[in-house]
């Protein structure tokens, strides 16, 4: 099932499938190492559309909700 | 004189290692942007010299930033990079040395932090490593100096373009390389792992951060009031007191070097905060109130920032401060301006737009109080028990929302979201903090004392000259007539310009009540910018942005005070 990284529960895994947005942000993602294919944890998320937390390849990183909303996910039901 | 360049992402040990390699002693913590413009300095390799720069840390050569940009524009300036490598990361840390080893500089890599990954149960074969990359691996560890002359050894080794690939290929490459050399032994969650997943959760986060800044200001004051009545006052009291009285003696009570050097006596005695004499509040002032709550900041904050909790403090208070207009990393130049403004404005270039950058240094020369001000104004205060303060502080944070808020609704820009990577918490090492809290406290010095002791001369000279009665007339309509001061509070309004800490000790003499002394304590907090965060303000944002501050706080501080003096 596709879904983007703000629908995701704490602690499921996926894979990420794609990246909305335009070049700046994908490139920014991608030297972080959130690119199509890599397998991510989403982690605790902060209330009133705050920060989304997920863990790729052992690094914990936090995301923006508006940020997170473009990243699309593919998880196990 | 050849030139090496220190590369790597942000928050893996650069200004460590280069600590190490050049003696040059730097402020490093453990959050990513602790450096922010590059430093250099000296390192003999076998018989020669060469400048090596520290660049700030960066995760790839398209900046995002202000320090990205930086960083990326002192790359072409360099012979050699050694490209420092986070251990505990080195999948991540990869990206960037992959396209450091396209750009085509000779390139060596530090896998720092070895001794951290070997702890976490990451083994890395580093020999395996040099030969997929092509380029000298050496494992160092920053902290304890471990690899360092190896790195400097295998310097001559370093190549260029070593290792050919597509740039939308390199996650690929990335993942085989992690495979052949990378093994991870199965490792329990530590105590440290949990306790970051308690201080990130939404319900325990915002309790805990509650209770660490609360403890924060409970322990500076703590650490700042111990010192003042085991060590300073007994020493002012008991040993500098008689020495200022006996050349108090010699000088003869109504000479000029009198007046100039110990100041007026109060029933023949000195009072250290009215006397108003270089030797006598000069000295005082900075080093006996201002110096033991600017060195309790310092070690608290370096605590706060080596433990690794100031980004998390970042990611808890982001939506909120989004609503302000701020991105939730304008929480940490907020704070380090609580220190003092200079490293705090400086530090606002880890934030991503101009923007944002501008209004959070603002904030901050408008809002918050440095150190040696807060401690002042505690000190000034200090009659009226906790009331003053309070509504000081109180008026200067709705000051600050609202400023926040107007700021928000001019700025059409957007708001850059949050991105950021949380490093994992450390437990602060004495020999780093000891060091980092040295250097500050030193700088403090540095700048305090002169500007004191100038402030001090150029009140005297000043009243002495009948100018303060002059100018005090001048702006009486403002300072009496919006403000409700008396008119002679003009000249130490004024003198805020050199330093505001001593330009709040000025006040003592000048015998205001209540209501007075807390509208003008506020003024000078707002009024305008020390002459050190004038420069930096002007440099880090040009001639037009500073004017526009400039006149913002001039205009919020009578708003403010005009107010205060309405409502009191």
């Amino acid at each position: 099932m596709l879904v983007s990284l703000t629908e995701m529960k704490t602690n499921q895994k996926g894979k990420v499938a794609g990246i909305g947005g335009g070049h700046g942000i994908r490139a920014r993602l991608n030297a972080m190492g959130i690119h199509e294919g890599v397998w991510i944890t989403r982690k605790n998320a902060q209330p009133l559309r705050g920060p989304v937390l997920l863990e790729v390849a052992g690094c914990k990183l936090a995301v923006g909700f508006g940020m997170a909303q473009k990243i699309m996910v593919e998880v196990l039901e | 004189m050849k030139r090496i360049v220190l590369m790597g992402n942000p928050n893996v040990g650069k200004s460590a290692l280069f600590a190490r390699l050049t003696g040059v002693r730097m402020i490093s913590s453990n959050y990513p942007g602790t450096t922010v413009e590059f430093t250099s300095g000296k390192v003999k390799i076998g018989p020669e010299f060469m400048e090596i720069i520290d660049a700030p840390g960066t995760y790839s050569l398209e900046p995002a930033c202000k320090a990205e940009e930086v960083a990326a524009h002192i790359l072409p300036a360099g012979d050699v990079v050694i490209n420092a490598v986070d251990a505990t990361q080195l999948e991540r840390n990869l990206f960037l040395t992959m396209a450091l080893l396209k750009f085509g500089k000779p390139v060596v890599i530090a896998l720092n932090m070895a001794d951290e990954a070997h702890h976490k149960g990451i083994r890395i074969d580093a020999g395996r490593l040099e030969k997929i990359l092509g380029v000298p691996v050496v494992e160092t560890c920053a902290i304890s100096g471990e690899g360092i002359k190896q790195l400097a050894g295998r310097l001559a080794d370093a190549k260029a373009n070593s290792f050919p690939h597509q740039d939308h290929e390199r996650w690929q490459h990335i993942g085989n390389i992690i495979q052949q050399v990378q093994s991870l032994k199965h490792h329990h969650h530590t105590l440290l792992e949990i306790f970051s997943d308690l201080t990130l959760h939404p319900a325990t986060g915002i309790l805990f951060a509650l209770l660490v800044v609360l403890a924060c200001f409970q322990v500076v004051r703590w650490i700042g009031e111990g010192f003042i009545t085991l060590l300073l006052d007994p020493f002012f009291n008991v040993v500098w007191q008689p020495w200022l009285m006996r050349l108090s003696g010699v000088l003869g009570p109504d000479s000029w070097l009198h007046y100039l050097l110990i100041g007026k006596l109060f029933h023949g005695q000195i009072n250290y905060a009215e006397s108003l004499g270089l030797l006598s509040t000069g000295i005082y002032v900075p080093l006996a109130m201002v110096l033991p709550y600017v060195f309790a900041f310092f070690l608290v904050l370096g605590i706060l920032e080596d433990t690794g909790y100031l980004p998390r403090l970042g990611i808890l208070l982001d939506a909120p401060l989004h609503r302000l207009g701020l991105h939730g990393f304008a929480i940490i130049p907020l704070l380090l301006g609580g220190g003092c403004h200079v490293p705090g404005i400086l530090s606002t270039r880890m934030l991503e737009s101009r923007p944002q950058r501008v209004v959070t240094a603002m904030l901050i020369t408008i809002c918050i109080p440095c150190m040696g001000q807060t401690a002042m104004i505690y000190g000034f205060l200090a009659g009226s028990g906790a009331l003053g303060p309070f509504i000081i502080f109180a008026t200067l944070a709705v000051a600050g929302l609202g400023l926040a808020l107007i700021a928000k609704a001019f700025n059409r820009a957007e708001i850059p979201e949050m991105f950021v990577e949380i490093p994992p918490y450390r437990l602060p090492g004495f020999r780093m903090l000891s060091l980092k809290v040295g250097l500050r406290t030193r700088q403090f010095l540095l700048e305090a004392l002169p500007y004191v002791l100038l402030g001090v001369l150029i009140m005297n000279v000043l009243y002495s000259l009948q100018v303060i009665k002059i100018l005090g007339n001048l702006a009486a309509p403002i300072t009496t007539g919006i403000l409700g001061l008396p008119a002679d509070t003009t000249a130490s309004l004024l003198l805020g310009f050199l330093r505001k800490d001593v330009s709040v000790g000025m006040l003592a003499p000048l015998g205001l009540d209540f209501k007075q002394s807390v509208i003008a304590c506020v003024v000078l907090v707002m009024q305008f910018p020390c002459i050190a965060t004038l420069v930096i303000l002007l440099r880090e944002f040009g001639t037009k942005d500073t004017l526009a501050i400039l006149t913002i706080m001039f205009i919020m501080s009578l708003a403010v005070g005009g107010m205060l003096n309405l409502l009191l």
